[in-house]
């Protein structure tokens, strides 16, 4: 199945095309070229699992994700701007069409750019045009998913303030998301992923499970972890004296 | 064959989707006018909360549009164009339904329109009384603008003659009627407290009516301090607050210089038309005073039904179908929200 994958909580702006299937040998739906595209994966992440005994064992248990194309972009004022653009490429380098597409997934923060919004509602509008589901995923969880297999993620909240969440060697997140001083954050002996951004494989891994159990997926709900900013008027001033 | 334009608005607390028939003839059909306002959430705040708006646009937008098509009997597929509000209003706003249409129009293929805001809530009127005659005069009033614009074309020239230079026409309502312990949005009670007022009671001031004064801008700041200094009079003398007269009296104020300063404009230019627009429009006082003055004058008032005037997407849908009658170029999928679009940018 092939899926978009969006995501805007970061001062990325971040869309790619990624090829998911379910385990090799537990779907209907594996093409050959996914069994040899699974070893291949499963092979890059062979770090990411304690008990790796041979690609073929690790393949057959996890599902193979595969990124065929990704448009990338720094720039955290231009999330509305560049995103259609971004994902119309991307759609592009991989040789689809939007139609071609069998879900969305969309990182739904912790982040504290207005753009946070850009990317769920470009999400949901599109999946609801295209008729197909679109798969919430928290954006630390996305960052998490890398190859690298982090136990401690943090982004910016700005504010001078950081959002965070720890994952334990399996990938499950253990704590998070919050928002906070930096002091509040754990210790780690892992890895730390600071102030990173996740990629559209990422985001597809971190919701692979949910896609391909082909659940109905939660709301594309964001992740604001604070409150919006707004006071109730003071009793109002006199103009007389 | 007419051509379906889906029209998206969300430059303030409301969160509208309309869908608009455009035929050959140059008339444009109203077929689905959703909005979802979370006027509501700002109620305490007394006043529209930038992050609540944008927020709730996030909530609404998909479960609108899919009312919108359920409405007209539609299905997605029979989109022909994308119109989108682009500016002016609030930016985190405004990038909720931008980011919607460039998503929709993608997924469809079809062309995206970024339009101009002020110029919706004059096209609008097309939806109800037919084309509009070239050139007519548009007096816009509401929470967030109060504007006296020249038409010549809906689709491309608008000219701006004059502006309020402090408050909006709606804004003051809303302060007002906090000085009067009535609930917000202040327009509807106020219209309705002065019911039983008497407009002559208090002759509060008619704001930038001296004769060096320009002629065609707008000030009610003055106007509102007014209020408060006759109110806060009359409660240290003890006395009850005459409530409807003083709504009466406040509605009449901003009225007169309004339907004045509109019908000026029109004689003095030779225009023969006056399009009243915006949340205020439907205040009954101003609507009335300028039923009064446009008839004296000669000058056919269009004032659209009330549901019309306030924001919502149709009136966004019935711009785009004016744009892309007239041929225009659609606009680019990297088009960003302008929070400041001037009003003479119809088109972005
Ligand atoms: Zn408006």
């Amino acid at each position: 199945m092939l899926i978009l994958a969006l995501d805007t909580a970061t001062p990325a702006v971040t869309a790619g095309i990624v090829r998911l299937s379910g385990p090799a040998g537990t779907t209907g739906d594996t093409e050959a070229g996914d069994t040899e595209a699974a070893r291949a994966v499963a092979g890059g992440t062979d770090a990411n699992s304690a008990a790796a005994d041979g690609a073929t064992a690790v393949a057959a248990a996890r599902p193979v994700v595969e990124q065929v194309a990704a448009r990338v972009t720094v720039d955290p004022r231009a999330h509305g701007e560049l995103l259609t653009p971004h994902l119309l490429e991307a759609t592009a380098d991989a040789g689809i069409t939007l139609a071609d597409l069998g879900a969305v997934a969309v990182g739904t923060g912790p982040g504290p750019y207005t753009g946070l919004r850009a990317g769920l509602v470009t999400g949901a509008a599109l999946a609801h045009s295209l008729g197909v589901p679109a798969y919430p995923v928290c954006t630390l969880d996305a960052i998490a998913a890398g190859p690298a297999c982090p136990a401690l993620v943090v982004t910016d909240a700005r504010r001078r303030e950081v959002y965070w969440a720890t994952y334990d060697a399996s990938g499950a997140r253990t704590d998070g998301p919050h928002v906070g001083s930096r002091a509040e954050v754990p210790e780690t002996a892992g890895h730390v992923a600071d102030h990173e951004q996740p990629t559209p494989e990422g985001v597809v891994r971190a919701a692979a499970a949910e896609i391909l159990t082909a659940r109905e997926p939660g709301p594309l709900t964001p992740l604001y972890l604070r409150r919006p900013h707004a006071a109730e008027p003071t009793p109002r001033k006199r103009v007389t004296a | 064959m007419a051509k379906i334009i889906m029209g998206i608005e969300s430059s303030c607390d409301e969160t509208g989707v309309g869908l608009v028939a455009a035929h050959d003839d140059g008339t444009v059909e109203l077929l689905a006018d959703e909005v979802a306002s979370s006027v509501q959430q700002h109620a305490r705040f007394g006043g529209v909360v930038p992050e609540i708006a944008s927020r709730a646009h996030l909530e609404a937008m998909v479960p609108t549009t899919q009312r919108a098509f359920d409405t007209a009997g539609l299905s997605m597929s029979d989109v022909d164009t994308v119109a989108v509000t682009a500016g002016p209003g609030l930016a985190g706003a405004l990038l909720v339904g931008v980011s919607a249409a460039k998503a929709y129009a993608a997924a469809l293929d079809v062309p995206l329109y970024g339009v101009n805001h002020l110029a919706g809530h004059i096209a609008v009127d097309t939806l109800q009384h037919g084309p509009l005659p070239t050139p007519c005069l548009a007096l816009l009033v509401s929470g967030g603008h109060t504007q006296l614009l020249r038409v010549d074309d809906i689709a491309g020239t608008i000219t701006e003659l004059g502006s309020t230079v402090d408050d909006a026409a709606g804004e003051a309502y809303d302060k007002v009627a906090r000085l009067l312990d009535l609930p917000y949005p202040g327009g509807p009670p106020i219209d309705k407290a002065a019911r039983d007022g008497d407009p002559q009671a208090i002759a509060f001031p008619r704001g930038m009516t001296g004769p060096r004064d320009p002629k065609f801008d707008f000030s009610f700041s003055g106007l509102k301090t007014a209020v408060a200094r006759w109110v806060e009079g009359a409660q240290e003398r003890g006395e009850q607050v005459p409530v409807a007269d003083v709504a009466a009296s406040f509605q009449e104020a901003v009225a007169d210089v309004l339907t004045a300063k509109a019908v000026r404009a029109a004689t003095e230019a030779g225009i023969g038309t006056l399009v009243v627009s915006g949340g205020v429009a439907a205040n009954s006082r101003l609507s009335t005073l300028a039923r009064e003055r446009c008839a004296e004058a000669g000058i056919e008032l269009r004032l659209p039904r009330p549901r019309l005037c306030t924001d919502n997407g149709a009136m966004i849908a019935a711009l785009g179908a004016h744009v892309a009658a007239a041929g225009h170029k659609p606009s680019s999928l990297d088009l960003s929200a302008n929070p400041g679009l001037p009003v003479d940018t119809v088109l972005v």
